[in-house]
């Protein structure tokens, strides 16, 4: 009876999106002040109900319901009661549930703080976001049914995936889709601006810090991805351009390129028709990402045979959503051109380097996960494309934009004084080199550590530069104002990034090894004693476990205990077992025993071992959440919050658009 | 040229130098980078490259698995239940590699046998890669072309083309015990050949 409830709830919402997405927009067009005013009840009633589908839903795992598919899918009567929350999300049909769950505290939030903006442009701004809200709705309601019945209901369950039973999947999916989801905000702005054909800069103003915090929770839902995989996938690595990742990463890099070009946006009302697109494309690349995860498309385009209704639903629904806002943008976008003009040198191109480095990088990365579909498509063969291609080509794209990265914020708007770039490079390239001199005293030897030394500096000193100098010029309590901190955070954390991702790849220390109980492993600068492995027990799961002293020089630093775990359906799960540090992770994990066994439970039996030595490897996670909390304290920055009552920039109509002397300043 | 239009001219032909060697590399990274999957009877058949890296796709034969004592050595043969083709791997295989788990190897032809850099196995025990089983399908179909008929008494095997998984008995009989139906040096008495899976 009461999954019955939740699926009226997804009905009701869904009917209530759809009146959301018409009411509100005709009310713009007629200019009918009633008809706009509905878009806020609507918006809060969709999200009750969505809200109550998704209670249900948390309710039928607690309480067991194995009557509901979804549950008896994605649980069993052992599930421990802190792992029946995230099993939730744990596969398709949930993890939608929450999407839109996630899509409607998102535009309550719009529907709550949007009150300073013109009633029509939010009325169109809610109006959108309803159209989203009632396609997933829609999709869910139509192809992927959580409440979907199991009769006769079984005993118990299947499970949840092993792989998922782990503290990284309670974080990792509400936070990638808050980053995703939050594009939206920054797409209906873009989409509400080009159907009112014009484009205040006080509007992008304001939906900047949206696009910083939605930017800013896909970093951290990335960084939590890497971090899980590192310490459950029992590979030691932190980045494998795996699809499923590639999705995630493409709306990052093009959400990174939109935060600057709406700061560009925001202060010089240039380059606005490209923050449009840049946030169409955002949107529409989280849309791909949440789509080709989630359906499985992207192991196979044969999946939609699967289910031909889910990809038929899918493609129909990314053609609407991204050949309509592109047709739009195409009759509407000369109407919102406009801004300042800059000079070639100023700090404009230089953020129109990095944008054009970041979604060119993103494009590569859309065609190396797509190529195979295409392939497959045109029937040349399983093909398969390799990390190496991703790997190449993106050093090569972020190479010009870490070069221009601390010149940035060290030029002027409109025209920058080369003289001051070559000051401030002379300062950064000096210190660079001084790095890279200290970490070859230190045993930094050859090229990629003294590059990822000297890369690192490069971008951090570049970064301090700008600080002193804020430091000097600026008045006391104005030096660094929210925004600017926040800037400087990222950019200290992509330094931070650079350090842990190019010291890591080329100092790790990796072997597989075999070793019998009593016998040592020398990895790097450490021992490693293989003390056996005996048999321990978890809630839900039966567990060899071995005891590997670790020592360096005599000194014993640390006892890991790595494990492979059995679940009740036979799945077998390898937990590495992690000695973290600031400068190195020391990394164990347990493959399988190998040859005859001679004691009794073939404790004394030989065992694989994967032994890994992995200096900076935290430096990267610090990297990401550095950049997090720069998008995050960027957002917060007061300027945002208060609206001016003469916007600096005013309205554009359709005329040439750069000439300087139409420019108000 | 007024200022305006010689920036434009600038920016214009910077994006589109850019944008042809993005282009270039891009395709050339790809080339380098890309990989073509097969099936042992593709292999038998003499389709797969020679010297080249490629993709293997198919089915961990029952009781195939050898491991070499004292090194991380372990072969065991991959099969689309029409021909086999022997595989050496060196290092630590995934959790879910078992007999019967379908796996995609990545590497090499050197002798008679495939040299894997990589094996892959599915995080989800119950499925089969579709490329894998689209590859076993392929072969199904080149083998009835070829109209032998002495096989065909596989297809009254199982339906399912996912072969039965390992039981989980097996690891619950204790760690490291006396090694199980994976270990043991006698291959089992060949298991039906199952039909590919959907169609």
């Amino acid at each position: 009876m009461i999954p019955e409830l939740g699926q009226l709830a997804l009905i009701l919402a869904l009917l209530l999106s759809a009146l959301q997405c018409v009411l509100p927009i005709v009310g713009a067009w007629r200019d009918h002040r009633p008809l706009m005013a509905t878009a806020r009840p609507l918006a809060v009633g969709q999200f009750v109900f969505v809200g109550i589908a998704f209670g249900i839903l948390t309710h039928a795992f607690l309480a067991q319901d194995f009557s509901v598919a979804y549950v008896a899918q994605n649980s069993n009567l052992q599930l421990p009661w802190w792992y029946r929350f995230p099993a939730v999300w744990g596969a398709h049909e949930g993890s939608l549930l929450l999407w839109v769950l996630i899509l409607d505290i998102w535009t309550l939030a719009v529907a709550a703080l949007g009150g300073k903006l013109p009633e029509r442009f939010h009325a169109r701004v809610l109006g959108v976001l309803g159209f989203v809200a009632f396609g997933f709705l829609l999709f869910s309601l139509t192809t992927s049914n959580p409440f979907a019945r199991l009769i006769p209901a079984p005993m118990d369950g299947a499970d949840l995936n092993p792989v998922l039973q782990d503290p990284g999947l309670i974080m990792h999916p509400p936070v990638l889709y808050m980053g995703y989801v939050g594009f939206s905000v920054a797409f209906a702005f873009a989409i509400a601006a080009l159907l009112g054909g014009e484009l205040q800069s006080a509007w992008v103003r304001w939906s900047r810090p949206w696009t910083n915090v939605a930017w800013g929770f896909l970093s951290a839902g990335i960084v939590a991805g890497s971090w899980w995989a590192y310490s459950e996938l029992g590979w030691g690595g932190w980045w494998f351009w795996d699809p499923v990742e590639n999705a995630s990463f493409m709306p990052w890099l093009v959400g990174a390129a939109l935060v600057h070009a709406q700061a560009v946006t925001d202060k010089r009302g240039g380059l606005r028709a490209w923050t449009l697109l840049l946030a169409i494309f955002a949107f529409s690349l989280s849309l791909l990402g949440t789509f080709l995860v989630r359906s499985g498309v992207l192991t196979s385009v044969h999946s939609f045979a699967a289910d031909p209704k889910r990809g038929v639903f899918i493609l129909g629904f990314l053609a609407v959503v991204v050949g309509g806002s592109l047709l739009l943008y195409a009759l509407r976008a000369r109407f919102v051109a406009g801004g300042k003009p800059f000079a070639l040198a100023s700090r404009e191109t230089l953020i129109l380097v990095g944008n054009l480095m970041l979604t060119v990088a993103a494009a590569t990365v859309l065609l190396g996960t797509l190529y195979p579909l295409v392939g497959e498509a045109l029937d040349i063969g399983r093909i398969s494309v390799g990390a190496p291609y991703f790997g190449f080509l993106f050093m090569l794209l972020m190479t010009p934009l870490v070069l221009a990265l601390p010149f940035a914020p060290l030029s002027r708007w409109g025209k920058a004084d080369p003289a001051s770039w070559k000051r401030a490079a002379w300062r950064i390239v000096g210190l660079s080199v001084l790095a890279g001199i200290i970490g070859w005293i230190l045993g930094a030897r050859g090229f990629m550590p003294l590059l990822g030394v000297t890369a690192a500096t490069y971008v951090l000193s570049g970064t301090a530069l700008y600080a002193i100098k804020r430091w000097k010029e600026a008045p006391a309590g104005k030096r660094y104002p929210l925004e600017m901190f926040g800037m400087l955070c990222a950019h200290v954390g992509v330094g931070v990034f650079i350090a842990g991702a190019i010291l890591t790849r080329s100092l790790s220390v990796e072997q597989d090894v075999a070793l019998v109980p009593g016998q040592t492993a020398h990895v790097g600068a450490y021992d490693f004693r293989f003390d056996g492995v005996a048999e321990t027990q978890g809630p839900n799961w039966l567990a060899q476990q071995g005891t590997v002293e670790v020592s360096r020089n005599g000194e014993a630093i640390v006892t890991l205990h790595p494990q492979k775990r059995t679940y009740p359906r036979g799945q077998v799960q390898t937990e590495a077992s992690i000695h973290p540090g600031v400068f190195r992770d020391l990394y164990v994990s347990l493959g399988d025993p190998i040859g005859p066994s001679t004691g009794p439970g073939g404790t004394n039996g030989e065992w694989a071992l994967r032994v890994y030595d992995k200096p900076f490897v935290r430096w990267i996670w610090a990297g990401g959440l550095l950049m997090m909390l720069g998008g995050f304290c960027a957002a917060a920055d007061k300027r945002f919050r208060v609206r001016r009552e003469a916007p600096e920039a005013v309205v554009e109509t359709p005329s040439i658009p750069t000439r300087p002397a139409e420019q108000n300043a | 040229m007024n200022p305006v239009r010689k920036r434009r001219l600038i920016a214009a032909a910077l994006i589109l130098a850019s944008v042809a060697a993005a282009t270039a590399l891009t395709v050339f990274a790809l080339q380098q980078n890309m990989t073509y999957l097969y099936s042992p009877s593709e292999v038998e058949a003499g389709k797969s490259p020679i010297s080249t890296p490629f993709r293997l796709g198919g089915v961990v034969r029952e009781g195939s698995i050898r491991r070499v004592s004292g090194t991380l050595q372990t072969d065991f043969t991959v099969t689309d239940r029409f021909h086999d083709l022997r595989v050496q791997y060196t290092g630590i295989l995934p959790d879910l590699f078992r007999e019967g788990q379908s796996v995609i190897a990545t590497g090499h032809m050197s002798g008679g046998h495939f040299t894997a850099t990589e094996v892959l196995a599915k995080h989800d025990e119950t499925y089969m890669p579709k490329e894998v089983a689209d590859a076993i399908a392929k072969a199904k179909a080149a083998h009835r072309e070829a109209g032998s008929s002495e096989q065909g008494a596989g297809s009254r095997g199982k339906t399912d083309g996912v072969p039965d998984l390992s039981p989980p008995t097996q690891k619950k009989s204790g760690p490291g015990q006396a090694p199980g139906p994976a270990r043991s040096s006698l291959p089992p008495a060949s298991s039906p050949l199952p039909a590919p899976p959907q169609k």
